[in-house]
């Protein structure tokens, strides 16, 4: 057991433990998370699934640090972040995590390199200084053409890979993409899954909430919630574990 | 690096308020009229407050005016058709009276005034002779221009000598030296000896050239003494059909007195004197020092009802502003939800939204400086009215749009900052 927390110190990004939300709906309490245990390594791909009330969401919120736990630790690279305040919660966002949402979610008045500038804005980061990095990230999704687009001159799978280069800007500890390719087509689906398993491969941490079978095929751990609770966890040997 | 993170953001709200270009610059009228119209009606109301105050203070402010008025129950008379020849007005009695019972007074200068045609060669013009005497100069505002005023000389030897004013010259002397010239009333002609400048002083002007609507002083001056040996006191009036007389020893009185104080205590007991020894109420005062006090309450009164309409108009457009911050509050829930999720605070969410509103207020209050400082300038050239556009109006006005944009900025801002991020990433 201690030898256990002691490799979790070196390598683990996230450790939750008996993490528990409840919501007050009028006068009802609803109990969303009943006491979650959860470790995440570094360079791991997990997927969380989940039928919709299964508290996927919820966990997704607390892991993304946009919700706090009603009881229970949770440890973000060694930190503790629940319970920090508003505006510590806000730069732990900024500093450590990497987001992609289902609605890909870009600013509409912001071009694309704009978007993908916007979390060095909130760190106070010189944007000349890490403009050629943010050009890099841009045709690192293959974008390097589309750069002075406005995200309205863009496909659906060239959003979301907007997005995906905005959530890699500052360097995150973790990924957390929401039903990345809940909008796509198949084809695109294809694409975008590629470049986030390809981040993945490069070490990159990824958890990523999906009710799509094939999705949770790029995973080396999928992590099935029920009822709030985690119902059963499924290695995926196909994928081999990175560590 | 702050103050480049700051440039940053101005630039972000910029682009934000450019994406509805037609909405935000609807939102800037209000403050943009409400600017123009601040400084505009203040650059109005101080050119001609100024122009008035400049026309009371060339009255001079320790004088006491007294003017013959003919008494109504004689225009009566007249009106009945009977030519009769009226007597009135200030006497030289009123004269010595004043000097001699009136504490304070300094000096009593008597004018007689005759309106008759000025002539010089050919050129002839209408215009005021008036007879006084030298110390004329130390009461009233004169700028001599050329030559010299009229001396104790002039007024003790009846000399036939005169002193002209600027606009007379212009008409009368297109392009000869008046100083060597003389000028003809009735049949009497008369040296210039000097020129004098006396744009603006209303009260010396002819009646008629008033209802003109324009400013024209055509004045000539001439010794007293002279004046009444030339024009003697019976006054003929002939008009279409009808003949009056009039019977008038002095028109006018500036009574000088030692200080402003003691303009007020003389001005109760000008009247009291004269009251005594005139039957008839053929004489008014006029007291400067009193028009110019009420000039300048009036310019308060001014001065308040415009501060009113322009903080009412500012209150309009900052209500404008929030009503539109507010709906862009709602309609970008979404995008600061994601700007939470990817790391702003509450603190920049308020930034960003109150940089948006002062940017849209300080905008409108650019565009109003201009228009505010362009609109009295087009008044000035068509309408012919002085306007003075004072700095502190500018910056007020310009002032106060910033902060309307703060001031109404700030509540929009904190509803957009009190959004919880994983409610605002929700909302479709």
């Amino acid at each position: 057991m201690v030898g256990h927390t002691q490799a979790a110190d070196c390598t683990e990004v996230i450790r939750i433990r008996g993490v528990e939300k409840v919501f007050q709906v009028g006068e009802v309490l609803v109990q969303a998370l009943r006491g979650i245990d959860l470790s995440i390594r570094q360079g791991e791909f997990v997927a969380i699934m989940g039928p919709s009330g299964s508290g996927k969401s919820t966990l997704l919120n607390i892991l993304g640090c946009l919700d706090r736990p009603s009881s229970g630790e949770y440890f973000l690279g060694g930190e503790d972040v629940a319970r920090m305040d508003d505006d510590v919660l806000s730069s732990v966002r900024g500093k450590r995590l990497g987001f992609i949402f289902q609605s890909y979610n870009l600013i509409p008045q912001l071009t694309v390199l704009e978007n993908i500038q916007v979390p060095l804005i909130y760190q106070q980061e010189d944007l000349e200084e890490h403009r050629d990095r943010c050009i890099e990230l841009g045709s690192l999704v293959g974008l390097s053409e589309r750069l002075d687009h406005r995200p309205n001159q863009l496909s659906g799978g060239q959003q979301q890979r907007v997005a995906i280069a905005r959530s890699l800007v500052n360097e995150p500890l973790m990924i957390l993409a929401d039903e990345p390719t809940g909008n796509l087509d198949s084809q695109t689906e294809i694409e975008v899954l590629g470049i986030i398993n390809d981040l993945n491969k490069q070490g990159r941490t990824i958890v990523l909430v999906t009710h799509d079978e094939i999705v949770s095929h790029y995973a080396h751990r999928v992590i099935h919630m029920k009822d709030g609770l985690i119902d059963r966890e499924v290695i995926n040997e196909a994928q081999g574990v990175v560590s | 690096m702050i103050s480049a993170h700051f440039l940053n953001t101005v630039q972000l709200g910029i682009k934000s308020l450019l994406v509805h270009k037609l909405r935000s610059g609807l939102t800037m009228l209000g403050i943009i009229f409400g600017v123009c119209s601040v400084i505009a009606m203040l650059a109005i109301g101080e050119g001609a407050s100024f122009e008035a105050q400049e026309r009371i203070k060339r009255l001079g402010s320790e004088n006491i005016i007294i003017n013959s008025i003919k008494p109504p129950e004689d225009n009566q008379q007249n009106a009945s058709g009977n030519s009769f020849s009226v007597e009135y007005g200030i006497t030289y009695k009123d004269v010595s009276r004043i000097q001699d019972t009136i504490p304070g007074v300094e000096r009593v200068v008597p004018l007689r005034i005759i309106r008759e045609n000025i002539r010089f060669d050919r050129n002839q013009e209408s215009g005021q002779v008036i007879g006084t005497l030298p110390s004329y100069a130390l009461v009233h505002n004169v700028d001599l221009v050329a030559g010299r005023f009229l001396t104790p000389t002039d007024e003790q030897f009846q000399r036939n000598v005169c002193v002209i004013t600027e606009d007379l010259v212009r008409k009368l002397f297109p392009y000869q030296d008046p100083l060597k010239s003389s000028v003809r009333v009735k049949d009497s002609y008369y040296d210039v000896v000097g020129v004098v400048d006396e744009t603006g002083s209303a009260e010396q002007r002819p009646q008629m050239g008033d209802s003109m609507g324009k400013a024209v002083d055509n004045n000539i001056y001439i010794p007293l003494s002279t004046a009444r040996s030339r024009f003697g006191e019976m006054l003929v009036n002939r008009s279409s059909g009808s003949m009056s007389a009039e019977r008038v020893e002095l028109h006018r009185l500036i009574v000088r007195l030692t200080t402003p104080a003691a303009v007020i205590s003389g001005e109760r007991q000008i009247q009291h004197l004269l009251n005594h020894f005139h039957k008839k109420k053929d004489f008014e005062l006029i007291v400067p020092l009193q028009l110019l006090r009420e000039a300048e309450e009036t310019k308060r009164m001014f001065n308040i009802v415009l501060g009113s309409i322009a903080a009412i108009s500012l209150l309009v457009g900052g209500i404008g502003i929030m009503n539109i911050m507010l709906a862009t509050v709602t309609e970008r829930t979404r995008e600061i939800g994601v700007r939470r999720a990817l790391g702003a605070k509450r603190k920049d969410i308020i930034v960003q939204f109150l940089v948006e509103t002062v940017v849209l207020s300080i905008g409108g209050g650019l565009i109003g400086v201009v228009f505010g400082i362009v609109v009295p300038l087009l008044v000035s050239w068509f309408a012919d009215m002085k306007t003075i556009i004072t700095a502190w109006s500018v910056l007020m006005a310009f002032g106060i749009s910033g902060l309307t944009g703060i001031i109404f900025g700030i509540y929009p801002a904190s509803q957009a900052a009190k959004l919880d991020p994983i409610d605002a990433l929700r909302q479709e």
